[in-house]
C-alpha cells in the first residue's frame, strides 16, 4: 500500500490479511489462493504489510477494551491517512470489527468479506470456474462462521461460491441462523476450555461427517483450525478435507 | 346478597389493583437501577419489530408445531381477555351477562370464539405439561439443567394447572349458566331466548342434568367467582413469576438491538483515554458522558465492565425480568452442549434472582440498603464467564430477543480490566497484540513474508 501511495495510485480494494492469514502456516494458504485469484482476475488491489496490526477483537471479547482500542485508533490511523475506501477480508472477525466495530471510532470503510468478493466475481463472470480441478459429484458441507453468518446474516455468499464449483453441497442440520459454532470465537482460541464433556469442535465435526461429505467448506480461519483439529480427532484426515472457499475455487480455477 | 357479592367483588379489584401497582413500581425501580441507554431511536424499525417479533411471534414458529400451540394459548389469553371487561362490569353492577340484551347478535359469536379459544388453550396447557413430565423434553428438565432445580419447575406447573383450572371454570360456568336458563330459574330465566347455548359449553350441559336448582346456582356463582378471583390472583402471581413475559415481552422487544448481533457496544469512556494516550484529538461523541434523563453528568464514574447489577444498563435487567425460562438460549449454546457450565438462561436467572434479593433487601432493611453481594462471583462464576464463545446462537435463540451475551461481556470487562482475572493464557494473548501486533509471537517483520509464496507480484 504505501508503495502505491508512494506512485499516487489507488488500488480497487486493500486485502486485509489478518494475523491468521499472515502467520498461520494453514491459512496462509488461504491468503495464498485468494491473492492468486485476484492476480488472475486482475484486480488491482494493495496489503498493508507490516503496517497491519491485529484488529483487536479477540481482546475485546476477552474483556481487554484498552486494548481493542489502542489497536482499534492505530489501524484506523493507518486506514486513514491511506485514505482507504474499500477493504475486503478473508477473516470474518477482522470483517464484523472493521465494519461494525471501527465506524465509532472514527473508521469508516466498505468491508466485504471474501465470500461476498468471489460471489461478486463468479457473477460478473471474471471468475470463470473450469480447467482446473474437478468437483462434480464430490459432497461439500459448508460450516458456518458465527461472525460472517449470525452477526451479519450472510449466509448466501458462500453457499454461492460452492455452488459454482458444480458439486454435492449437502447441509449439516445445524445450520444458517441456527449453525453451531466451531467453539474458537470469544477468545476461546486462545486458552483451554472450560470443563465440560466434549469439545466443540468435535461435536461440530461429528455433525459435518454425518452428511458423508469428503470436504468441509469454512470461510474463517478459526474455523478451520478447530474444523481440521476435529476432523483429526476423529481420526478421518485421510478421507476428509478441510479447506476455505477460496482455495477450492483456487483449485478449481487450476490456479 | 347481590350487595354483598358486589362489594366482596370491588374490594377483591381494589385489593389487586393496589397491590399490582406495589409490584409494578418495585419491578420499575429495580429496572431503573441500571445504567441509562437511549433506546428510543428508530422508533419505525422498533415498530416493526414488536409486531413481527412480540405480536406475530415469528421467532416462536421455528418449531412450527410450538409455535401454533404457543400462539393459540397467547391469543387466547390476550381474545378471553374481553370477555373480562363483562365479568367486572356484572361484578360491580349485580348484573348478569351485561352485554347481550344490547349486542344480541353478536353476542353468542363472541362467546363461541371464547369457549373454542379456552377449548384450545385447555388443550394446549395439558400438552405443555405432557411436554415437561411425559416427553421430558430437554431444555426443560431439571435434572439436565441446574438452573432449574429451583423455583422454575413448579412456578412453570403452577401456571399451566391455573390456565387449565380457569378454562374449567370458564367453560362449566357457561355450562351451568345454560341449564339455569333453561330451567329459567331466577334471573337466569330472562335472558331465554335472548342468549342461547354456547359451541363447546353445550356439551357439559349432561354434567349438570342431576343438579337440583339450588346446586346449580351454587355451582354457577363458584364457577364465576372461581374464574374473576383466579384471573386476579393469577395477575399478581404472574409479577413474581417467570410468566411476567406475558406483560414484559412486549416492550422488551421494542427497546431490543437493532444493531448487528456481532456488534459489541464501545465503551467511550475508554476511548478517551485511548486518545489522550495515543494524542490523538479527542472525538465529541467519545467524550466520555452518558447523559442521564435530567440532561446532568452521572455523580461518579462508573467502574469498567460490570460486576454487579447496577453496572448493568436497564435493558439488560429488563431482559432479565422477561426471561420465561424457556431455555432455547441454553438448548443452542455450543458451550453447554458440550458440558461446560455457562448456560445462559442461568445469566438471565442469576441477573433476576439478583435483583429480586436487592428488593427484599430494600422491603426489610430500608430503600437505602446494600449488601456485600454481587452478581458476579455470588451468583455467576468466572468459569460460566470464560466458556462463552460470544456465538450469538443465544440471542438469535430467544424468541424475545432477550441477550445474554451483553451481560457476559460487561462481566467479562470487569474481571479483566478492573480485577486483572483474566485466564493466563488470555493474558499472553494480550501482549503479543501489545507487543507483536498479533495475538501470536510473531515479529511483525515477518507478516508480509506469505508474498513470497504466491509467485506472482504483489503490490505492496
Amino acid at each position: 500500500m504505501a508503495e502505491m501511495a508512494a506512485a499516487g495510485e489507488e488500488p480497487e480494494v486493500l486485502f486485509w490479511v489478518g494475523c491468521a492469514g499472515s502467520f498461520d502456516d494453514r491459512y496462509k494458504r488461504v491468503t495464498i489462493a485468494f491473492v492468486r485469484i485476484l492476480n488472475h482476475v486482475g484486480i488491482k488491489f494493495a496489503v498493508l504489510g507490516p503496517e497491519e496490526a491485529c484488529t483487536g477483537d479477540p481482546a475485546r471479547r476477552a474483556g481487554n477494551e484498552f486494548l481493542f482500542q489502542m489497536q482499534a485508533m492505530a489501524n484506523i490511523q493507518v486506514l486513514n491517512g491511506y485514505n482507504v475506501k474499500k477493504i475486503v477480508t478473508a477473516c470474518p472477525h477482522c470483517f464484523n470489527t472493521i465494519k461494525n466495530e471501527y465506524p465509532e471510532l472514527g473508521g469508516n470503510y466498505e468491508v466485504i468479506h471474501h465470500s461476498q468478493f468471489l460471489q461478486g466475481l463468479i457473477n460478473e463472470g471474471r471468475v470463470r470456474v473450469k480447467d482446473g480441478q474437478s468437483f462434480k459429484g464430490r459432497k461439500i458441507t459448508f460450516h458456518d462462521s458465527c461472525y460472517l453468518g449470525r452477526a451479519n446474516k450472510i449466509y448466501e455468499a458462500p453457499r454461492d461460491v460452492l455452488a459454482a464449483l458444480d458439486a454435492d453441497l449437502v447441509e449439516m442440520k445445524r445450520v444458517r441462523a441456527n449453525g453451531l459454532c466451531c467453539g474458537a470465537g470469544g477468545g476461546q482460541y486462545f486458552k483451554e476450555p472450560e470443563p465440560g464433556h466434549k469439545d466443540v469442535n468435535v461435536e461440530r465435526v461429528q455433525e459435518a461427517l454425518a452428511t458423508g461429505a469428503d470436504t468441509i467448506a469454512v470461510s474463517c480461519p478459526f474455523c478451520m483450525t478447530m474444523m481440521s483439529d476435529g476432523v483429526k480427532n476423529q481420526n478421518r484426515e485421510d478421507s476428509v478435507r478441510v479447506y476455505d472457499i477460496a482455495e477450492l475455487i483456487a483449485q478449481r480455477e487450476g490456479l | 346478597m347481590e350487595i354483598i357479592q358486589q362489594i366482596l367483588f370491588v374490594a377483591a379489584l381494589a385489593v389487586t389493583a393496589w397491590y399490582i401497582t406495589k409490584r409494578v413500581k418495585l419491578i420499575a425501580r429495580a429496572i431503573n437501577l441500571g445504567r441509562p441507554e437511549d433506546r428510543t431511536d428508530n422508533a419505525a424499525e422498533r415498530w416493526k419489530t414488536m409486531l413481527l417479533v412480540a405480536f406475530g411471534q415469528k421467532k416462536m414458529f421455528t418449531n412450527l408445531l410450538v409455535g401454533i400451540m404457543h400462539f393459540v394459548i397467547y391469543a387466547g389469553f390476550v381474545i378471553i381477555n374481553l370477555e373480562i371487561l363483562e365479568i367486572i362490569l356484572d361484578g360491580v353492577l349485580g348484573t348478569h351477562r351485561l352485554f347481550a340484551p344490547y349486542i344480541t347478535p353478536v353476542y353468542p359469536i363472541l362467546i363461541d370464539v371464547f369457549e373454542v379459544l379456552a377449548f384450545g388453550v385447555l388443550a394446549v396447557c395439558v400438552v405443555f405439561l405432557t411436554r415437561r413430565f411425559v416427553a421430558r423434553v430437554s431444555r426443560l428438565q431439571a435434572s439436565r439443567h441446574r438452573e432449574l432445580r429451583g423455583w422454575s419447575v413448579p412456578d412453570a406447573t403452577i401456571i399451566l394447572t391455573a390456565e387449565i383450572v380457569l378454562m374449567i371454570a370458564f367453560l362449566t360456568w357457561n355450562a351451568s349458566d345454560s341449564v339455569l336458563r333453561d330451567r329459567g330459574v331466577g334471573h337466569y330465566g330472562e335472558l331465554q331466548g335472548v342468549v342461547p347455548d354456547f359451541i363447546i359449553s353445550q356439551y357439559l350441559k349432561p354434567l349438570f342434568a342431576g343438579f337440583s336448582d339450588t346446586a346449580l346456582v351454587a355451582y354457577e356463582r363458584g364457577a364465576w367467582w372461581l374464574h374473576i378471583l383466579g384471573i386476579l390472583a393469577f395477575a399478581v402471581y404472574v409479577t413474581y413469576s417467570k410468566h411476567l413475559h406475558i406483560a414484559l415481552g412486549f416492550p422488551n422487544v421494542y427497546f431490543s438491538d437493532l444493531q448487528p448481533k456481532g456488534e459489541m457496544q464501545n465503551m467511550p469512556e475508554i476511548t478517551k483515554e485511548v486518545q489522550l494516550a495515543l494524542g490523538l484529538p479527542l472525538t465529541t461523541e467519545a467524550d466520555g458522558s452518558q447523559e442521564n434523563d435530567n440532561g446532568q453528568q452521572p455523580a461518579e464514574v462508573g467502574r469498567f465492565g460490570a460486576k454487579d447489577v447496577h453496572d448493568l444498563k436497564w435493558i439488560n435487567l429488563m431482559n432479565a425480568y422477561s426471561c420465561t425460562e424457556c431455555g432455547r438460549c441454553t438448548a443452542a449454546c455450543p458451550a453447554n452442549i458440550t458440558g461446560k457450565k455457562l448456560s445462559p438462561r442461568k445469566i438471565m436467572m442469576d441477573t433476576r434472582d439478583r435483583l429480586e434479593e436487592i428488593q427484599r433487601g430494600w422491603q426489610t432493611h430500608g430503600d437505602d440498603y446494600k449488601d456485600d453481594k454481587s452478581l458476579l462471583n455470588d451468583y455467576i462464576t468466572a468459569e460460566e464467564l470464560n466458556a462463552c464463545t460470544t456465538c450469538q446462537a443465544c440471542i438469535n435463540a430467544c424468541p424475545i430477543n432477550i441477550n445474554p451475551l451483553d451481560i457476559i461481556l460487561q462481566l467479562r470487562r470487569y474481571r479483566v480490566m478492573e480485577e486483572s482475572q483474566a485466564p493466563a493464557s488470555w493474558n499472553a494473548m494480550f501482549s503479543n497484540i501489545e507487543n507483536n501486533m498479533a495475538p501470536w509471537k510473531f515479529s511483525p517483520s515477518d507478516r508480509f513474508n506469505w508474498a513470497d509464496q504466491v509467485n506472482e507480484s504483489v503490490t505492496k
